[in-house]
Order: C-alpha cells, then structure tokens, then sequence
C-alpha cells in the first residue's frame, strides 16, 4: 500500500493594518470613531505608562519592572475585545490588559513595587492576579473556561503567555484540555521573538506557534502582533467563536519586545541594533495613528491633548500610589487561610510582639546583592 | 583570586568543563547571556555550544533529559534560573533522578547536579526568594548543598560536579556579590558532608547555612559587644547528608543550642537537628534548643521580605534565650 494522506493543514496569519497605516478594508473590524481613538488611546496610555516604570525602577521607587514596549498592540487589542464577565489570566507582560479591563494604575504599580495590595484588584474586575511562573497560568484560564461551560455562564476565559511559555509542559497540556473539553478559552500567545536571551528559534523546531493548536485539534492563527485592529478581530472572533460553543483557538501574535526583559536584563549582550532598527518601523501605535489620521479620525491638536492626558493619569497613579501608606508587616499572616491556624495566629503574635520591642518598627534587615535579574 | 560566589562558581564550573570532557552545563539563558547572574558567564564562547546549552524555557525537560544524560555517560550541570522554578522539575528530580540507582538496583545511576539560586533579599518579584531547601531534603536520594562563601561554593560545586548521585546545589542569592575574598585559583574539593566549625565556643553552638550564616556572625558580632559568652559557629554547607558527629560533639561540649534556617518554621530542617540533638544528648543539654526561622507564610513580595527573614536582632534573642534558661 503506498503512502496516503490523510490530513491537511495550513496555518494563516491575519494582519489588516500595514506599516505604513494601510488598511485592508475588507478586513476592517466594525469599530466606531470613539472606539478607534480609544485603542489609540490605551496604547499611548501604556507606553507613557511603561517609560514612567523603568524611570522610578532606576529612582529605586519601584522595584524590578518588565516592559511592554513594543508589544502594545497585543495586550490593548485583545482586552478591547473581551466583555466585562470574560477572565483574564495573564503573565507579567500584560500591564495593558488590565488597564483596559478597568484596573487602576495605582494597582499596577503597587505589584511591582513589592506590595502584594496590587494583586488585590477591584472586584468587578476579572482579572487573574499576575502568575510569574512562566507557562502555568494557562491551564487555570482552561479550567475557568471549563467552569463556564459547566455552569453555563455567557462568559468566556483568556489565557495569556509568552513564546517562552509554549515550551512548558503545563501550556501544551493546557492546550490539549482546551481541545478535548470544547473549552471556551482563547489562548494568546504574545510571541515577541524572546525568552530573557533565548530566541523563538531555542524554544520550537515548528515554523509558527499557531500551528501548535493543530495538534490538539483546534485552530490556530498567527496574528500581525504589532497591528491593533488585526488583534482586536482575532480576539472578537474567536470569542465569538468560543461563547457560541464552538471551542478554543490559539491566537499567536507576532510581535517584538523593544525594551530589555526586565530592567535587570541587558538585551545589548544577545541582539543586534538591526533587529531593533528593523522592529522599530512596525511600531504599532504609530501605524494606527497614521491611520486614523489619514481617515481623519485623528489630528494633532486632539493627540497633543490625549498625550496629556495620559500623562496626567500616569502621573496620578504614581503619586497615589507613593502616598500609600506601607503595607502591614502583619499582612504576611492574614491572606493564606479563610480562618487562621491557632498556630499561626501564635506566630504572628509572637513576631509582632517581637517587633514592638523593636527600634521604632524600622524594617529589620538591610538589604544587599544584586537587584533581581 | 579575589571573586565575589557568582565568580568562585563561574571559576568551578570552568576548570570542571577543561578538565571533564563529560561535563555539559545546561540551562534557560546559561548561554550568550552567560546566566541571569552571570554564573556561567563567558563559558558558552569558551567551551562551545555542546557543552554550554541553553534549553527551551522548560525545567521538566531540562531535568528529565538530564537523567538520561547523568545515566548515559554524561555529568549534567543544570541550572534551573530560580529555586522557585524548580517545581514544573520535581517531579523528574524526585520521582527520577533520586530514585533510579534505587530503582535499577545499581545499574543505572544519575550523576546529576542541579545548581539554582535561592532565599530572598534582593526585592525579587513573587518566587524568587523562597527557602525550600526542606522538601529537596527530605527526598531519599538527593544530596543539597548550600554554600555560605565563594570558597566553600567553588570547592562544594566541584565536589558536586563529581558526586555519583544527584546533588541540588543552592545558591544564596544575597550572597551572590555580598562580598569578595582570597579564593585558590587552582582547582579544589571541599567533601560534601562535612560541616565547618568557623568559631571555637563552650557556651552555645550556633548552627546555621547559606546567607543565615552571615546573620549569625552579624549576631555574634554584635551580641559579643556587651555579653561574654562563647559561642561555637558551625556553617553545615552540605544538608543532605548532614554532619552530625559534628553537630553532637558541639553540643556535648556547649549544652546549648541555636539554629537559624531562612525557611518557614514548620518541617525545615531546623526541626531535624532539634530531635536529633535532643535523642543523642538529652543529658548534655543545659536549655531547650532555641531556632529562629521564617514564619509558616509565604515569603511576602519585597516591601516585606526583611521583616520575614530573620535578622540579627532575633538571633541575639534566641542566644540570649537559651544562655539566661
Ligand atoms: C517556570 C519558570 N521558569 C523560569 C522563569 C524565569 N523567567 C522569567 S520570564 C522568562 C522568559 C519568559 O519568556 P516568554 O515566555 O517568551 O515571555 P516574555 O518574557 O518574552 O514576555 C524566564 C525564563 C519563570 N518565571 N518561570
């Protein structure tokens, strides 16, 4: 018997807005005027956002910070996309995602400023709290998704994860629970072409990360990362998709991550001005501006005073979250059970009786070594 | 040389992969980017990329194949970026690598060290600062080492490089580049198992590891301004197995003991060396064996995380504690 073929696949990749603000017409989202300033908007927001980050990083006013720039496009895009009663699980990438859900900045720079209150995100918010072990936050967005379908809520989940992420186990066994139970879930992939050093080429053999879905029995698509109506229409549709019954999809965005990893990481050592020179041209907030100019939706005065604006929130969201008070050094007990251990409770007593006895509560140790990378 | 523990482990792993053909480092970023912490800075254009590897972003995998390596000819040397990321690998480290000369009744072994930064101190984000030393102890067939200086880490990492079993090998990440010292420029074994008494004493024995240790000596430093006691250091360096005639013949000589773990209080293994010294030398004690650790929380995001590790000032009071019983 020779060889046949039994199965057939291809993997397509969406992109409607080009480099040069051009848009393919047929594929344009319906979005209202208001709607496409407000993408412009969240960008610009995120970026002013994202520079503020690294400049009080270097202040020492917050503490290790991993930047979106670049990658604005993805977060923005997709949360624009989502409804209130969807979920959201992200990595550590995701700042813009929970902007546009509705999380104060004050909250955001609270987490990377070493207190746990950031996490604590406003209940009508439905956002997972940041999960830093990479790869692992896609399988809860799984399991939520399979929540909904089983106590039939009109609400849908978002795993989020990084091109480093598509290595872990738990993604990939993520995926195939998505595809067996039907899941409701989308899983994005923000494929900035690196892991800290290592590029997309370390982490798969495979030629796109959308194709991975193909295994699991699902689609995938490669989405134009850096084209914000490209990755809005995926995610509308593949949450249309999912809410209708019809199960999950990898969405990979293709995109590029401009800025360092962390502001511990030094990008100088592992790629060149090239590749950044190369990536800089396919800024995503410039190409939707020039679109939008061009359709006349946009015009300098109305970007001058949008700019200001957003300035003006980042810089609110910075002083609240300086005139904070510190956190209790007493909170370290209360959040891990609903009702504390009487042991616990003896611990806790012990330790604050400890530091009453203290020079005026100062904060015990110094701290050395390096910052965290 | 002068070189802070980054360089003493960065200098063990080189002279190791000159002189053992055998030996490949393997790893997320242990490459081009020579590690997050520079550990193995430099090796990769050195030694070339068969030897220095940079693995997908997978701890399993990176440990998994690392067994496969160990028991075919190889002496892997993985480095997993935090100890907090150790755990998408401990099912391959304890299902695996800790069992497999068991397993094979001999035949197959896993000479296998797995090097990974741990404990806090440096304002790192969720994960990156935990003391987990107990669960990796408390695996039959691991050996875990912590070393508190960067000679002690390049004499206990070669060590390790060369063990026949599985060795975790834990990094102090307040230690890091906390100083520098005089470390042998030639290559050097410091055996694993052995504990070091750093100060002779006949009143208490101190016992500590990793960057505790440093607190104890703060303590003792500074509890030695004012009160005349002698105190007796021992830095365990290895924790599986643990030294204990050194342990037993300090607390026969002192009656009195403190010992200070980063780790929660429950299970670490500050509660091992208590029932220990209390089966053997009932008898020899003068006060109930005091420890002061961290709480049964979890290790709070950085604008906490001093007042979770203990400190001098809870040293001083434990040693007080057991000398005024
Ligand atoms: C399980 C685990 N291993 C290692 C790390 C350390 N680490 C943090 S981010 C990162 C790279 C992540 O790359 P990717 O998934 O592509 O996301 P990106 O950072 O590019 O957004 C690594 C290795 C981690 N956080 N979790």
């Amino acid at each position: 018997m020779p060889l046949t073929k039994i199965a057939d696949f291809g993997v397509s990749r969406l992109s409607i807005l080009d480099e040069n603000g051009k848009a393919d017409e047929k594929l344009l989202p319906k979005l209202t005027n208001p709607q496409f300033l407000d993408l412009f908007t969240w960008m610009t927001l995120l970026r002013i956002f994202d520079d503020k980050a690294l400049k009080l990083q270097r202040q020492g006013r917050i503490g290790t910070y991993a930047s979106s720039l670049g990658q604005e496009a993805c977060t923005v895009g997709s949360a624009f996309a989502l409804k209130p009663q969807d979920w959201t699980f992200p990595t550590f990438r995701e700042h813009g995602m929970f902007f546009v859900r509705g999380t104060p900045i004050v909250k955001v720079l609270q987490y990377w400023g070493g207190d746990e209150r950031g996490s604590q995100s406003t209940s009508d918010v439905n956002c997972f709290p940041v999960s830093i072990p990479v790869g692992s936050q896609p399988l809860h967005a799984v399991g939520c998704a399979m929540a909904m379908q089983l106590k039939k809520k009109d609400a849908i989940a978002v795993g989020y994860f990084g091109d480093g992420g598509t290595s872990e186990g738990d993604t990939l066994e993520a995926m195939n629970f998505a595809g067996v139970f039907q899941a409701p879930v989308i899983l994005i992939c923000q494929n900035n072409q690196y892991a800290i050093s290592e590029p997309r080429s370390l982490q798969t053999r495979a030629q796109t990360i959308a194709q991975k879905a193909i295994a699991f029995g699902f689609e995938g698509i490669q989405v134009d990362g850096n084209d914000v109506l490209a990755v809005y229409k995926a995610t509308l549709d593949a949450a249309e998709k999912a809410r209708a019954g019809k199960g999950p999809t990898l969405l990979e965005f293709f995109t590029y991550r401009m800025g360092d990893h962390t502001t511990a990481d030094d990008s100088t050592r592992y790629r060149t001005k090239e590749e950044l020179e190369m990536w800089r041209k396919k800024d995503p907030i410039l190409r939707l501006r020039m679109y939008l100019m061009a359709q006349g939706i946009l015009f300098p005065q109305m970007e001058e005073k949008i700019i200001a604006e957003c300035v003006a929130l980042v810089e609110k969201g910075v002083s609240d979250y300086e005139n904070m008070p510190a956190p209790q050094p007493s909170d370290m007990f209360d959040y891990l059970y609903k009702e504390m251990p009487p042991a616990l409770a003896e611990q806790k007593r012990n330790f604050l009786s400890f530091l009453s006895t203290q020079k005026n509560n100062a904060q015990p140790n110094k701290t050395e070594g390096p910052g965290f990378p | 040389m002068k070189a802070n523990m980054v360089q003493a482990l960065n200098n063990a792993l080189a002279l190791e992969l000159e002189s053992n053909p055998n030996l490949v480092v393997l790893g997320e970023d242990v490459g081009i980017d020579g590690g997050v912490f520079r550990v193995t800075d430099g090796l990769q254009t050195k030694f070339g990329k068969n030897r220095v590897i940079d693995t997908p972003l997978a701890e399993s995998a990176i440990i998994g194949t690392s067994i496969g390596m160990a028991a075919f000819g190889l002496n892997p040397v993985a480095e997993v970026q935090f100890s907090g990321f150790l755990y998408p690998g401990f099912d391959q480290l304890i299902s695996h690598a800790a069992r497999i000369r068991n397993r094979s009744r001999g035949r197959f072994s896993c000479p296998l060290t797995v090097r990974s930064p741990y404990g806090g101190g440096i304002k790192a984000p969720e994960h990156h600062s935990e003391s987990m030393e107990a669960l990796f102890i408390h695996t039959p067939g691991l050996k875990v080492v912590v070393p508190s200086n960067p000679t002690d880490a390049k004499g206990l990492l070669t060590s390790a490089m060369r063990d026949p079993d599985p060795v975790v090998f834990f990094e102090p990440l307040r230690v890091y580049r906390a100083f520098r010292e005089e470390v042998p420029d030639e290559q050097y074994t410091i055996p694993l198992g052995q504990a070091k008494v750093t100060q002779q004493g006949n009143d208490l024995t101190l016992i500590s590891w990793g960057s505790m240790f440093r607190t104890s000596m703060e303590a003792v430093q500074q509890i030695a301004e004012n009160e005349k006691y002698s105190i007796e250091m021992i830095d365990l360096r290895t924790l599986s197995p643990i030294d204990w005639p050194t342990i037993h013949s300090s607390i026969q000589k002192t009656g009195r003991c403190v010992v200070v773990q980063e780790a929660p209080l429950t299970l670490g293994l500050a509660s091992e060396i208590m029932a220990r010294v209390m089966e053997k030398n009932f008898l020899h004690l003068k006060a109930p064996v005091q420890r002061v650790t961290g709480f049964d929380t979890i290790m709070p995001l950085y604008k906490l995380e001093n007042y979770y590790l203990p400190n001098a000032e809870r040293v001083k009071e434990a040693i007080r504690k057991a000398m005024a019983f």
